[in-house]
């Protein structure tokens, strides 16, 4: 397979994203069944969800209301009115034989997100729609050799699913002579999860299938210049990580690389992507094209939320993720790089939450970014999975600030913290680990390092000031470094002035 | 004293039941001995609950003993159409695909009646998923015109129609997507109503057109109507299309029947050619005695009713071709599993799909299928399906323009009498053109009731007069329908069902 | 938009059936397309009168935005679901083996 850098010599890769979140309300988007998942198989069914004939759809309103946060997020225009739509095709996991969606007349049109990449710059990612549908039932294939449909003797379906609202979003081709398509792909996918999360939505689990991304992609020659038409483009499934969405993008601008470069056209097709052998196939030929019959779901009212509404959404959404970081790295006096770094490291929440519990910004980025970011890479840990809250470096930079232990002794009581000792406090005391502040204790120390270098001690009486530093190691080391540095060289000083 | 029993109106009978003459069990043992003996020639029925409906009635026995207030229909039995979803019963729409089915839950309409304490004799025979004027196109028989068993008794809810008019039920309920209650009516000498789209729960009704079905009542009596209508309407949180605001006083407008200044609306494009002459003589002469009363009768005109039939036979078999989707072989109903796949070897999914649907639906089905599918498929949308909703605002308009000019409208409900078994059955046009009078207030979503007119001179057979009111306002309806019904009677010197010939008694069995 | 033309071809009812997932013998497809032309051609009129000025019927009453409160309501139990289902494995209703998306 042609490598990644010799396909864009050649070619200029577009790429488009189809998003599936998975709305996280307790109850269906047309009936009351519950949305738990892992339940029982078809347990949570009803006469609408299982498509009993006589059933009718009734709209979730809390389901319309994600739709729109959703869209304002993303910074969509939201109808005025719309309708849901029938998508009418056949499938088993399928109860009505039709998926009630939102076709030409969708809730939330013409957005776009910033999309922050990991060095820092950002893209620009348009949304074409945003639209409300149902999800389907779940199959389990039976009777193959990998429990995939190839090869199953039957399929055993069930139906809790089905009816699970969703909310499929579009983006427009994402086209750009330099794009990073691979890893745009990805970041934008994060970024949905961010927003989504931020938003309460959906809990955007990719592994529960609670967000699922088909990656739209195309080439087209690099020496044809911006305003030459877009290449045949492949869709790809089954990409079920932020890792698979690099991927899977990344070898299938190979594969169509090296079909293009031998002479050989792209079939616009649907393909599958496999994690475990890195490549994609294709979906069975189907000899017709689908005609979906697309018209308007009669049994459904059309949607039509008022400007007061809407507006009224907009104030409960979350600020804005570029907005939050400008805001924040001009409370805390970061430059554009510390800045960057600290969102690189994912360590920006942490951070918030450490200067919330009184940690001043700079200290709390120094702990987070380097120290704890140290243990969190030896341990092989994410940053929010080690053993330390945001409010315990707060505290524990609070000791430090009163001087009651320094930086060696801090991350003593760091180790005691990781381990579960208890908070910085309780390490201290555990371990005895405060540094001795007491005048009369520092100098009686003071006073036994003298008394065991004379000569040293003679040398600073004589002017030699930099010779106290064998002094001030002599009183720490009595001290178990328990001492603030500075103020034991000033009582040695003193002493021998 | 059992058939007076049987001749009682449906208000007449609750009257009985709550004066302690009679008991809901006596009254509903004396009509599933009707049933067991005519049913055999009339074939209304496709499944008799005859244990069901006793203990129902026991129980309603029990509770009015005991002094608990009841519903006023309490005790009377029914009998619904098998498009209604009954837990415990089989509803089969009239269709092999359904045979058998018993659904888990209840249509809310169903819930009412039970809650009201109404026992449910069985369900009724109809056209296969109501696509039908006549009940030939059920996949279990047709059903039998009490007035000449070789006739219809109209369609798609020959069954509930019928029912009622050979006396094995007071009281029936039908639904109606382009006059399929309206049309059995009149053809049977019974009363129907379409109410307001809305007005009356569509869930549980296994749908063929959603934008143009409604429940209604079935029944003798213009009274009984109101007072099953008032039972089974109002909101429901089930149905999105539901209205919701409360019924309107039915009862009431029945019995104040007053239609001195009423403004009559007489549809030119509803008559004329096409029409029998003795339906058009009836009609007429019925109109004359609303003059008489003191209604206000003009003509008006509703140019795009001629394409009412056009745009009918687009929207329905669109949306029924989306709604029968669902009949599929995998979660319930007929599974038919051919020999081997369409590729040979073991049948898929899709080859059980095609197998089972090819045999469980019957020919006017498979057209109606055929014809939807063609009408929204890719390229044809806005000829077909785009152009028939345009059409639809049209003729809606035509209604509103007229109901500026009138408070109700009226026409013949049908073109013809009830006709012979096999008739129209080859020639599917000849079919539609059964409900040409009856669809306009199904695209338009506004009320129809059908009572008898009188018998048509040529043939003797009942012929039956529309009334048609702006949506919502379905209380005009039992107004004009009460009035025209006292005046009719009077005229008659009796209900125009004493004239059917008598249904001898067949001691067969009758099905299960 | 005039309507195209009406002829349909045993063929065109055998495409329609394929999409309607009806398996049609040719005995009824012969049988179906001259009766589906004549159906046809009659209801084309509609176009006649359907110009762009008139907006199509959305729903025969004017009413929006019909939502239920997001809350769990007791529904069937999985014995209710299935039934009527013509072959139940594990819990789940069996359907034939299904020709997939992948090849």
């Amino acid at each position: 397979m042609i490598s990644y850098d010799e396909a864009l010599e050649h070619f200029e890769p577009v790429i488009g994203l189809e998003v599936h979140v998975e709305l996280g309300t307790v109850s269906k988007m047309f009936c009351g069944c519950a949305t738990t998942f892992g339940a029982d198989p078809n347990s949570q069914v009803c006469p609408t969800c299982l498509g009993l004939p006589g059933s009718l759809p009734v709209m979730n309103g809390k389901a319309v209301e994600s739709a729109i946060r959703i869209g304002l997020a993303l910074g969509c225009d939201i109808a005025g009115w719309c309708r849901f739509a029938r998508k009418n095709y056949f499938y088993p996991d399928m109860p009505k034989n039709f998926q009630t969606s939102q076709y030409d007349e969708p809730i939330a049109v013409e957005g776009s997100t910033e999309v922050v990449m990991p060095d820092g710059s950002t893209v620009r990612v348009d949304i074409e729609r945003a639209h409300m549908e149902e999800d389907t039932g779940k199959s389990l294939h039976v009777g193959g050799a990998t429990g995939r449909i190839h090869g199953a003797s039957h399929s055993l379906v069930d139906y809790n699913r089905a009816g699970i609202p969703l909310v499929e979003i579009v983006t427009k081709p994402v086209i750009g002579p330099d794009l990073k398509a691979p890893e745009v792909a990805r970041a934008y996918v994060a970024h949905l999860r961010e927003l989504l999360l931020a938003l309460g939505v959906s809990d955007v689990r990719m592994e529960q299938g609670s967000l699922r991304c088909d990656a739209n992609v195309s080439l087209r020659p690099r020496s044809g210049g911006p305003q030459q038409p877009l290449g045949t483009r492949t869709e790809t499934k089954n990409v079920n990580s932020l890792r698979s969405v690099e991927r899977a993008v990344r070898h299938e601008i190979c594969r169509q690389a090296e079909v293009l470069l031998a002479g050989g056209t792209i079939t616009q097709e649907t393909r599958h992507w496999h994690e475990d052998t890195g490549i994609t196939t294709p979906g069975r030929s189907k000899e017709q094209a689908e005609d979906y019959r697309y018209f308007p779901e009669p049994d459904l009212v059309p949607v039509a939320p008022s400007t007061q509404w809407v507006e009224h959404l907009r104030q409960t959404l979350p600020e804005p993720p570029g907005l939050r970081r400008a805001r924040l790295a001009g409370e805390w006096g970061f430059s554009e790089l510390e800045m960057r770094d600290t969102v690189g490291a994912g360590a920006l929440e942490l951070v918030e939450s450490t200067v919330a519990s009184g940690a001043a910004p700079q200290a709390a980025r120094k702990w987070w970014l380097s120290e704890l970011s140290r243990r969190a890479r030896a341990a092989g840990l994410e940053l929010s999975e080690l053993q330390v809250s945001p409010q315990q470096v707060a505290e524990l930079q609070g000791l430090v600030d009163a001087g009651r232990v320094n930086d060696t002794l801090a991350r003593q009581v760091l180790d005691g913290v990781l381990a579960g000792e208890g908070s910085p406090e309780q390490v201290v005391v555990a371990r005895g680990l405060e540094v001795v502040s007491d005048d009369a204790a520092l100098t009686e120390a003071v006073d036994q390092a003298i008394a065991d270098h004379p000569d040293v001690a003679a040398k600073v009486r004589e002017g030699k000031v930099a010779a106290s530093g064998a002094l001030i190691g002599a009183v720490m080391k009595q001290l178990r470094g328990q001492a603030d540095a500075a103020r034991v060289r000033e009582l040695v000083l003193q002493r021998l002035s | 004293m059992s058939d007076d029993l049987l001749r009682l109106s449906g208000a007449a009978l609750a009257e009985r039941l709550a004066a302690g003459d009679t008991s809901s069990v006596e009254a509903t043992q004396a009509h599933l001995d009707r049933i067991a003996a005519v049913d055999g020639d009339v074939h209304a029925f496709l499944h008799v609950d005859a244990e069901g409906a006793l203990a129902q009635a026991a129980d309603v026995d029990r509770r009015r003993a005991s002094g608990a207030t009841l519903h006023r229909l309490a005790g009377v039995p029914i009998a619904v159409k098998d498009v209604v979803a009954t837990a415990g019963l089989p509803t089969t729409a009239g269709s092999r695909l359904l045979a058998g089915w018993v659904p888990p839950y209840d249509a809310t309409l169903i819930t009412r009646l039970r809650a009201a304490g109404l026992p449910i004799l069985g369900k009724t025979n109809m056209d296969e998923f109501a696509m039908g004027s006549s009940t030939e196109h059920s996949a279990f028989g047709p059903s039998h015109n009490p007035w000449d068993l070789d006739r219809t008794p109209g369609g798609s809810g020959g069954g509930s129609a019928a029912a009622v008019a050979a006396f094995e039920a007071p009281l029936a309920i039908g639904t109606d997507t382009g006059g399929s209650i309206r049309q059995p009516a009149a053809v049977t000498g019974t009363v129907g109503v379409k109410p307001t789209y809305g007005g009356v729960s569509r869930y549980g009704l296994i749908a063929l057109a959603s934008s143009l079905d409604q429940a209604g009542p079935v029944t003798r009596t213009v009274l009984d109507a109101a007072m099953l209508h008032e039972l089974i309407g109002g909101h429901d949180p089930l149905d999105s299309t539901s209205i919701d605001a409360p019924v309107p006083a039915l009862v009431d407008a029945v019995r104040d029947a007053d239609v001195r200044g009423l403004r009559v609306g007489v549809v030119r494009e509803l008559g004329g050619e096409g029409y029998q002459p003795g339906v058009r003589s009836r009609f007429d002469e019925a109109v004359g005695l609303l003059a008489d009363a003191g209604a206000e009768v003009v003509e008006v005109s509703c140019p795009h009713f001629d394409y009412a039939l056009a745009a009918y036979y687009l929207i329905l078999p669109s949306e029924a071709s989306s709604n029968l989707a669902r009949f599929d072989a995998m979660r319930y109903g007929l599974r038919v599993v051919p020999e081997t796949g369409a590729a040979g070897g073991v049948p898929s999914a899709e080859d059980v799909m095609l197998a089972t649907r090819a045999a469980g639906f019957g020919a006017e089905a498979k057209r109606r299928i055929i014809l939807g599918t063609y009408a929204l498929s890719s390229g044809y949308y806005d000829a077909y399906y785009g152009s028939a909703q345009k059409v639809r605002t049209l003729i809606s308009r035509d209604f509103e323009q007229a109901f500026t000019r009138v408070d109700v409208l009226v026409s013949p409900t049908a073109p013809t009498t009830a006709f012979r078994l096999g008739e129209k059955l080859d020639d599917p046009l000849a079919m539609y053109l059964n409900d040409v009078a009856t669809i306009p207030a199904n695209l338009a979503g506004v009320p129809g009731l059908s009572l008898p007119s009188g018998l048509a001179e040529e043939d003797g057979l009942p012929t039956a007069l529309q009334v048609l009111a702006p949506a919502t306002a379905d209380d005009r309806l039992y107004r004009v329908g009460g009035a025209l019904e006292t005046m009719l009677l009077d005229r008659w010197g009796g209900p125009l069902l004493d004239r059917a010939p008598a249904l001898t008694a067949q001691p067969q069995q009758v099905p299960a | 938009m005039s309507a195209p033309t009406a002829a349909l071809t045993p063929a065109d009812v055998a495409h329609l059936a394929g999409l309607a997932r009806i398996d049609l013998t040719p005995a009824e497809l012969d049988h179906l397309a001259p009766q589906l032309s004549v159906i046809v051609e009659s209801v084309a009129r509609v176009s006649e009168v359907a110009d762009d000025e008139v907006p199509p019927t959305s729903h025969p009453l004017p009413v929006t935005n019909v939502f239920r409160d997001d809350v769990v309501r007791p529904g069937l139990s999985a014995e209710e679901a299935l039934a009527a289902a013509p072959s139940v494995e594990q819990d789940r209703f069996s359907v034939p083996q299904i020709l997939g998306e992948e090849a």
